[in-house]
């Protein structure tokens, strides 16, 4: 702490070039937080994805169905201990730009499954007494203004004419990373109305008795229905939604190389800015030096200004970003999920001292090295 | 007691035995010091004095431990420094050398106070501590009402007053001042060598003074002339007897 007005008034030295390198780990760290919840919206979300839950699709293709004799079949191989499915509707609020997810899902067995999705009693209840009840996710209910007793007509694109849905409940997820954007709505409507696939379903879901078997059952799924007409795929829900990502383009990749050229850009900024501080205060640091400051403390002084600018700026940037998180969907559906968890700002911040790091160390090895005699006589 | 041939008993403060310092210059080497001996005793005041280039510099860093010599040994207070390791040179630094440069060389983002308390930050004092000893610095150099002020605030010699507090501050067992004078008008190199001279009688410090300036010199007690990288002594000064 003695030594922190020292810092201070260094870093205050330039006060233009210090606020504008905090600003750069500023926007920097913002844009990482974006990038981070545009991944989380399309699927990359890590934390949210169940241990427990293994997907089973089919294995030539997502959209392509499976039957719905598999339910039985899964449900009673050893070391499953629930199955549910769903499948995409794909229909459109009054306007094409309102999308949101829709799914029909198995009434009886969805909300225990996912046992993330929180809704009160009474309006479950609701939801399986009504053959067209539906459950609309809280931001959902949020961005339209749907309320329990609203009716809503969605036009069917892959199951033509207009499809009407009562709200019977609204869910909230047990943690803020949970996906609220989506409609459930319940198969058996859907199964009676619709004029094709009859008899098919999207995928299924299965909740694992203990997770640690989830290679041992992945295997044994694949296996049971292996040379079938529905060959199937199993995979656990973090590389299922990581493929239904895919299914809009590489979006971890894209994601990946903006944040490189980013950090990357950063580094080359905050490196140089420090290796001018430095050779602009070498007699100074000559004079530190000289009045019993060591080699390995002038290095302290200056890797501790870099990392005071790269946490302030990487943490300001990084809570900007969760503020406009906050927010929610600022595209108005087409990043239903889009949420900026504290694991992703820990390691933001991570990232922002690790550059601040990197970029410190060779002008800090310099004034480290300085040669007391030859800096003195710069003066 | 000055001595510079090698011959003094023991007890000096500095010791000095066959220096030699080279530098390479591209091809060229530049014998800059030539087994040069040198005894201080403790509360001398001691100017140095030659053309550019004679290694008057060069000395002072030496005994400063700034630098290492070619060959020879420097022994301060019975410490012999050549074969120190970096660290606990500069350890041994902080603890007996004060320095005093002609450009003040003081950190222009701090106040006279933070600057004077530089050296006080490597110690284990206290913050109370700390600002007693630096109160106390500034008074003796005639500063106190200019504690707040940052350098650029301050006049040439108000600033090299604040670097003399700087160099006293931590009580160093003896002062190195290279040109002190150099760059302030005759008014203030005057009082800085007044200042000087003060602290060698009523503080009983012993200082090391280089300079180009014969008015500064005959402050001194002893004056002793570098000329190519031997010293020779140049007889008392006007501030006492060789």
């Amino acid at each position: 702490m003695r030594f922190f007005r020292l810092i201070w008034a260094n870093l205050l030295r330039k006060k233009i070039r210090t606020t504008l390198t905090i600003g750069s780990f500023m926007v920097a760290l913002f844009l990482y937080g974006l990038l981070v919840a545009i991944r989380a919206a399309f699927g990359g979300n890590s934390d949210v994805a169940g241990v427990d839950r293994l997907n089973v699709i089919n294995k030539t293709s997502l959209i392509m169905p499976l039957p719905f004799s598999y339910r039985d079949r899964l449900a009673n191989m050893p070391g499953i201990s629930g199955v549910t499915f769903a499948s995409w509707f794909g229909g459109v609020y009054q306007d094409e730009k309102n999308f949101f997810p829709q799914f029909a899902v198995d009434a009886d067995t969805w909300l225990k499954v996912y046992s993330e999705f929180v809704v009160p009693e009474a309006e479950k209840k609701a939801f399986l007494a009504d053959r067209q009840g539906c459950l609309v996710g809280r931001k959902l209910a949020k961005r339209f203004g749907f309320k329990v007793g609203d009716r809503i007509p969605l036009r069917g694109t892959i199951w033509p004419g207009t499809w009407e849905f009562n709200v019977r409940g609204i869910y909230d997820g047990n943690r803020p990373e949970v996906d609220t954007t989506p409609l459930l709505f319940r198969n058996d409507y859907l199964e009676e109305r619709r004029s094709f696939s009859k008899g098919m379903v999207g995928w299924y879901v299965v909740k694992l008795a203990n997770p640690d078997d989830a290679v041992k059952i992945t295997k044994a799924i694949d296996d049971a229905f292996a040379n079938s007409p529905y060959e199937t795929l199993t995979q656990t829900e973090k590389a299922f939604a990581a493929s239904f990502a895919k299914q809009m383009g590489n979006i971890e990749f894209l994601v990946l190389v903006i944040g490189s050229v980013v950090f990357f850009t950063l580094l080359l900024v905050a490196g140089n800015t420090m290796a001018i501080a430095v050779r602009e205060r070498t007699p100074e640091l000559a004079v530190l030096k000289t009045v019993g400051f060591t080699d390995v403390g002038v290095l302290g002084l200056v890797m501790a200004e870099t990392l005071i600018i790269a946490g302030q700026g990487g943490a300001l940037g990084l809570l900007l970003a969760k503020f406009f998180t906050l927010g929610g969907d600022p595209t108005g559906g087409f990043l239903g999920n889009f949420y900026l968890g504290w694991g992703s700002l820990g390691l933001g911040l991570a990232l922002a001292l690790a550059v601040g790091i990197v970029s410190g160390i060779l002008p800090a090895v310099s004034a480290m090295r300085l040669k007391v005699v030859d800096a003195l006589r710069r003066v | 007691m000055v001595r510079v041939d090698g011959k003094a008993n023991g007890n000096s403060l500095v010791q000095v035995r066959d220096l030699d310092k080279k530098y390479q210059r591209g091809s060229e080497e530049i014998h800059v010091l030539q087994g040069l001996n040198l005894d201080v005793g403790a509360g001398e005041f001691v100017a140095f004095m030659g053309p550019s280039g004679s290694g008057k510099t060069t000395l002072l860093n030496l005994l400063g431990g700034l630098d290492l010599p070619t060959s020879g040994s420097i022994k301060v207070a019975g410490d012999e420094i050549t074969h120190m390791s970096a660290n606990k040179l500069t350890a041994w630094r902080a603890r007996h050398v004060g320095f005093i440069f002609q450009m003040y060389n003081l950190i222009p983002v701090l106040t006279a106070f933070q600057n004077v308390e530089l050296p006080l930050l490597l110690t284990r004092l206290s913050k109370a501590e700390r600002r007693q000893h630096v109160e106390t610095a500034l008074a003796v150099v005639g500063l106190s009402d200019r504690m707040k002020h940052y350098p650029r605030q301050l006049s040439g010699g108000q600033e090299q007053r604040v670097a003399i507090a700087r160099a006293i501050v931590a009580d160093a067992t003896f002062l190195l001042a290279d040109e002190p004078t150099g760059d302030l008008d005759r008014k203030s190199a005057g009082e800085i060598m007044d200042l000087l001279e003060r602290l060698v009688h009523e503080h009983a410090k012993t200082l090391l003074m280089v300079t180009h300036d014969p008015r500064a010199a005959e402050r001194a007690h002893v004056v002793l002339h570098l000329d190519k990288g031997v010293l020779v002594e140049g007889g008392a000064g006007g501030g006492g007897e060789a």
